[in-house]
């Protein structure tokens, strides 16, 4: 069985559900790349995901603003003991999987597993989440500076993405 | 900066267009493997940096080829009226979101 057309497949759902205007999704005609600059042993990795991941609070606790911000990007240290992170994302298929594993959709613990294998060089100490939203303005203008900033300042070499 | 995305939505990141991606032809929300299964992480993580050093050009991809286990129905009633995508409260949750960006456009 093929790939779902989620492009068709959203489309028509929103459109039965009285959403008038479909989604116009971005497209690139030129895609930018850049090669490793070191072996992968040697590179400082970091990950982004738009799982929005959250430490568990006490239930009086209201979440950072930056959590909650559309098109912010936040961090959060990959110590982190990752049993005590939660996603808090609504938008994935409810009815085939859960969000209940946090490797499933930010592979932390996998990457970790990466250093001791020396496979790759080290981590950030952070990890970051970017607080996607409808705009593909705000991603661009906002968010995706931000989250190159990120990089930046904690020193990554390579950046792996897992949008959820 | 090198990139490379794990993803499900195989259609809109490749119309979208990025430098390395990963396929994983999953439901949506478990694109680094299905839940708790660690050995399937590992190698979908692993394709990830395989293709990090191999890739020499944009809209470089690698199908991972997996069937999710419990089969392939998810593929027919995924945003289907029968199934509606979000549930009734994460769908006032995603109007506040949009109101508050309007919110926050409006402020700037």
């Amino acid at each position: 069985m093929g790939h779902v057309r989620y492009i068709e497949r959203i489309r028509d759902y929103y459109l039965s559900q009285g959403y008038e205007k479909p989604y116009a999704w971005a497209a690139f005609d030129d895609v930018p790349f850049t090669p490793l600059k070191k072996p992968l042993a040697e590179s400082t990795v970091t990950l982004f995901s738009t799982s929005d991941v959250s430490v568990r609070r006490g239930a009086d606790e209201a979440l950072p603003a930056a959590e909650t911000t559309v098109g912010e990007v936040y961090s959060v240290p990959w110590d982190t003991p990752v049993e005590t992170l939660y996603s808090r994302q609504e938008s994935f298929d409810r009815y085939a999987t859960s969000l209940d594993d946090v490797n499933s959709y930010l592979p932390l613990t996998r990457l970790q597993e990466c250093v001791e294998a020396g496979r790759i060089g080290t981590l950030t100490a952070d990890f970051h989440n970017i607080n996607r939203g409808y705009s593909k303005r705000l991603m661009m203008e906002t968010a995706a500076p931000a989250a190159l900033e990120k990089c930046r300042e904690s020193g990554a070499d390579v950046a792996i993405l897992t949008p959820v | 900066m090198p990139t490379v995305i794990i993803g499900a939505a195989k259609d809109i990141v490749l119309t979208c267009g990025v430098p390395r991606f990963v396929f994983v032809d999953f439901p949506l929300g478990s694109p680094c493997g299905e839940p708790f299964d660690v050995a399937m992480q590992r190698r979908i993580v692993g394709s990830a940096l395989d293709l990090l050093e191999s890739a020499e050009a944009p809209r470089a991809m690698r199908d991972m080829g997996l069937v999710w286990s419990k089969g392939q129905a998810w593929k027919d009633t995924v945003f289907t009226a029968e199934q509606p995508f979000l549930s009734e409260a994460a769908v006032k949750n995603w109007e506040a979101r949009k109101q508050r960006y309007r919110d926050q456009k409006a402020e700037t």
